[in-house]
């Protein structure tokens, strides 16, 4: 390992000069990590992965919530005297490392009895000693060690939550009778007549019946109930047309062995189930961990600190607040409520809310809104309104949140399924007249075959094998989808609206000019020692800009919440901060975020902030441009009106001050025009706008932490790759249609052997597996092809 | 009576009694997560070594 990374978590430690047993680390938090580690053996953490871990956050005070008994009741999944267990969602579970420390938290804390990670899902099952260790103390365990649990209101009785493993049993109910009835159904497909065949056949026959029945009356019947539906909402959506093949197949089948007529066709008939339900599976199996149906629970914590008429301090459950209560908010905890400031300075980080990150400072007095979280120091505010009626959560109970965006939407299956069902029974029916003529006996044997051939099994299966490749394939570029629904809806759009900061912005880093008279060296010393006190972000922004000085230990530091920080060092004195605070009255109207310097009394310049934009943004709305319309809807003031407009193609739409309610209906009056909308966005404020467009992709820089409710989640890194990723999806929707030509070939084929009367066992045997293998393989084949296509 | 009756029996009590096992398997949620264990599996069992009376405690900055 190099010496410059940490050697805990991996992030540059050149300037930090902090080791330990001759390692280097980039924070005392990494290093306390470490000392954890080494001191109770566990230093195997290190061998199985490189620089695994994450800086623990400092905390005080944010888990008291957890001293409430009914708070800790909801979360845990079992609870008796002396035993209690609780799982926890760990966002930073990342690799096998991850897995190793949380199942040897019992190394940590003997009161731990056995922990047991599901990497998948992220989460960790402890199981511990409630006489004498506490959630709340596990809770800071696991934090201290850089695994961070995530609590929000989500988890309130999610322990009681039952898993739904419906699916995988009627997989394998089906799967086990397809087996079965394959090699039961083998010996007549050699031999038709003969002595062993003609006294055992019925036998072999009957069991096939009785395999059936749990494949056609169990695995199958979601088909079933969406025919039903569909045909009640009088729609022929593909089930339809699955439906009905299963019945005909089924009741022909029984017929044949009931009237001693002939083997029927369970292989094929449990063959089919066996296949669409794979279908469903692969389709089904994407990415647990995520969340995309995350509404304002997701992010607001369980409770929250109450203080009486008395002052007593009491935890409460959010749900349980009331107007009128005093709360107390610590440092960096989550504002659950709008209410009004009441003691302290707040220091607000609406970035949840606004994607805006810059913290906003308020005096008492000033109204605060739910979504905020206090950075610096501890408030005590006055609730304005309940959680259900707070600005933020309002937002969820807009209609929008209401509608089902599947419902709405015929997809290609769908669509096609339609024609297809009325094109069968169209032939089904010419053909028995035919027969009804020509050879009455024959006349039903072909109706039914018509159907059972037709059952455009092919046709279901193409869409969830391509569609599944695709989100998988798509997934591992870190673009996120919902479902295979939102595949088709992306290659529909025709316009592209962005949120501005935090989407196409960088929230991380800024680009920060400097106008004024030129610092001396002493000054920038001086500038740079006394940033390095202060916590504001634009101080750290600016800290990290200038160069490595040597760090002064300054005689006087203050600072002054809401207006800067005033420093003094022997006789030089130094102020940081705002234009009235420096005393730089002159100040013309400007939107951008500034910092002003004065020196030993005198104005020396100002560092501006300008936003920082995505690598590739130009390159990507270049590519944008020609196919696409373009528009940015941002909540901030026009401050970067210029600069956009450079970076951007010229037929742009730029608009600012968009409030979330005013997104949301600039989008709901596109459509209405007949617009096919994408919305790019990533803060809380764009949630009712993701929610209303076609397809709305939550940008975010951890996938796993914060992403509002959207159909799809793109990680920030990928952002410049959005136009391949619009291309994939139209690809993938061409591979779809060759499929179903594919299909078609084979239900021709398949429908001459039928019109014609001559649909034996052994021809559908061959050719529906075959027509489903082959479908399977094909899209495989392409969509994995096109995946290399894309990086 | 023929020998195939009790072959027939026995091989169809024998896909049930692994039927049954897969059963058993989803219920116990072997199939919830199919990664970890893979993991899991290739810890090696570590030397038990005597406590020491070091805690997370006793080192500090």
């Amino acid at each position: 390992m190099s010496d410059s990374a940490c050697f805990h978590c991996g992030l540059d430690a050149s300037n930090s000069n902090i080791t330990a047993d001759d390692k280097s680390f980039c924070c005392h938090g990494c290093k306390t990590v470490y000392e954890i580690f080494s001191a109770n053996d566990l230093t195997c953490y290190y061998d199985l992965q490189q620089a695994p871990g994450a800086t623990p956050n400092k905390l005080v005070g944010k888990y008291h919530f957890l001293d409430n008994t009914k708070i800790v009741e909801k979360l845990l999944e079992f609870n008796n005297d002396t035993t209690q267990i609780v799982t926890l969602y760990i966002p930073h579970v990342h690799c096998s490392s991850c897995i190793w420390i949380l199942e040897n938290l019992n190394k940590l804390n003997p009161s731990i009895g056995a922990s047991f990670v599901n990497f998948g899902k992220k989460t960790v099952r402890v199981t511990y000693n409630s006489e004498i260790y506490s959630l709340k103390q596990l809770v800071e365990l696991l934090a201290s060690i850089g695994y961070e649990p995530f609590i929000s209101l989500d988890d309130y009785n999610v322990g009681k939550t039952h898993i739904d493993r419906s699916l995988i049993y009627k997989l394998g109910v089906a799967g086990f009778a397809f087996g079965n009835i394959m090699f039961l159904s083998f010996p007549e497909y050699f031999q038709v007549q003969g002595f062993w065949i003609e006294t055992y056949a019925p036998l072999f026959r009957w069991l096939m019946f009785f395999f059936s029945l749990p494949v056609v009356f169990y695995s199958g019947q979601d088909y079933f109930i969406s025919a039903y539906k569909g045909l009640r909402a009088h729609i022929l959506n593909i089930d339809v047309p699955i439906a009905l093949g299963i019945t005909v197949l089924f009741i022909r089948s029984s017929a044949e062995i009931i009237l001693n007529l002939g083997t029927g066709f369970f292989d094929s008939l449990t063959g089919l189930i066996f296949f669409l339900l794979l279908g469903k599976f692969f389709q089904q199996k994407t990415y647990k961990f995520l969340s995309f149906e995350r509404d304002y629970k997701s992010y607001f914590p369980i409770g929250i600190t109450k203080i009486s008429s008395e002052g007593k301090e009491t935890s409460i459950q959010v749900y349980d607040i009331k107007k009128g209560d005093r709360l107390l908010i610590r440092n960096e905890e989550l504002i659950p409520v709008d209410c009004i400031l009441i003691k302290g300075k707040a220091h607000i980080d609406y970035s949840f809310v606004t994607g805006e990150s810059k913290a906003v400072s308020k005096q008492s007095g000033d109204k605060l809104f739910a979504g905020g979280k206090q950075m610096h120091g501890i408030l005590e505010v006055d609730v304005l309104k309940t959680v259900e009626q707070s600005y933020l959560t309002q937002l969820w109970s807009n209609d929008v949140f209401k509608n089902n965006k599947e419902l709405e939407f015929t997809n290609i299956t769908n669509s096609i399924s339609k024609r297809f069902t009325v094109t069968i029974l169209l032939i089904a029916f010419i053909a028995t007249t035919y027969w009804l003529f020509i050879d009455s006996s024959k006349a039903l044997n072909v109706f039914t075959a018509v159907l059972i051939i037709a059952c455009p099994c092919a046709i279901a299966l193409s869409a969830p094998f391509t569609f599944g490749n695709i989100l998988r394939i798509l997934g591992k570029k870190k673009f996120y989808l919902k479902n295979a629904q939102v595949i088709e809806q992306l290659a529909k759009i025709n316009t592209i609206i962005f949120d501005k900061t935090g989407t196409i912005t960088n929230n991380e880093t800024d680009e920060i000019h400097y106008d004024g008279s030129k610092l001396s060296e002493a000054e920038e010393i001086l500038l740079k020692s006394t940033l390095r006190g202060s916590n504001h972000p634009l101080s750290r922004s600016l800290y990290h800009l200038l160069d490595q000085h040597n760090i002064l230990s300054l005689d006087t530091y203050e600072e002054h919440l809401g207006k800067g920080i005033e420093a003094q060092y022997k006789t030089q004195n130094i102020k940081i901060g705002s234009a009235s605070y420096v005393g730089y009255s002159t100040e013309p109207a400007n939107l951008n975020t500034t910092v002003h310097i004065s020196a030993d009394s005198a104005y020396k310049g100002k560092f501006t902030f300008y936003n920082k934009y995505r690598t590739g943004l130009s390159q990507l709305f270049n590519q944008l441009k020609k196919e696409y319309d373009l528009v940015i809807l941002s909540g901030d003031n026009a401050g970067e009106k210029d600069n956009l407009a450079k970076l951007l193609p010229t037929k742009t739409k730029l608009l600012f001050n968009q409030k979330p309610e005013d997104k949301l209906e600039y989008i709901k009056h596109h459509q209405n025009e007949g617009a096919q909308v994408l919305m790019i966005g990533d803060g809380l404020n764009d949630a009712g706008a993701l929610a209303q467009s076609d397809v709305g992709i939550a940008i975010s820089e951890n996938v796993n932490v914060f992403s509002p409710a959207c159909d799809a989640i793109l990680d920030a890194s990928k952002f410049n790759q959005l136009y391949n990723y619009i291309k994939v999806s139209k690809s993938a929707i061409k591979i779809i249609k060759w499929s179903f030509v594919l299909s078609f070939i084979y239900n021709i084929i398949g429908l001459y052997f039928a019109v014609t009367g001559q649909l034996a066992p052994v021809v559908a045997a061959i050719l529906m597996p075959l027509s489903s293998i082959s479908i399977v393989a094909f899209t495989t084949i392409t969509t994995n092809i096109l995946g290399k296509k894309v990086d | 009576m023929s020998v195939i009756y009790i072959l027939l029996a026995i091989s169809i009590i024998v896909a049930i009694g692994f039927f049954i096992a897969f059963i058993v398997a989803v219920r116990h949620g072997q199939f919830d997560d199919s990664y970890t264990p893979s993991v899991r599996m290739l810890f090696e069992d570590e030397i038990v070594k005597t406590k020491t009376n070091k805690t997370i405690l006793t080192k500090k900055e």
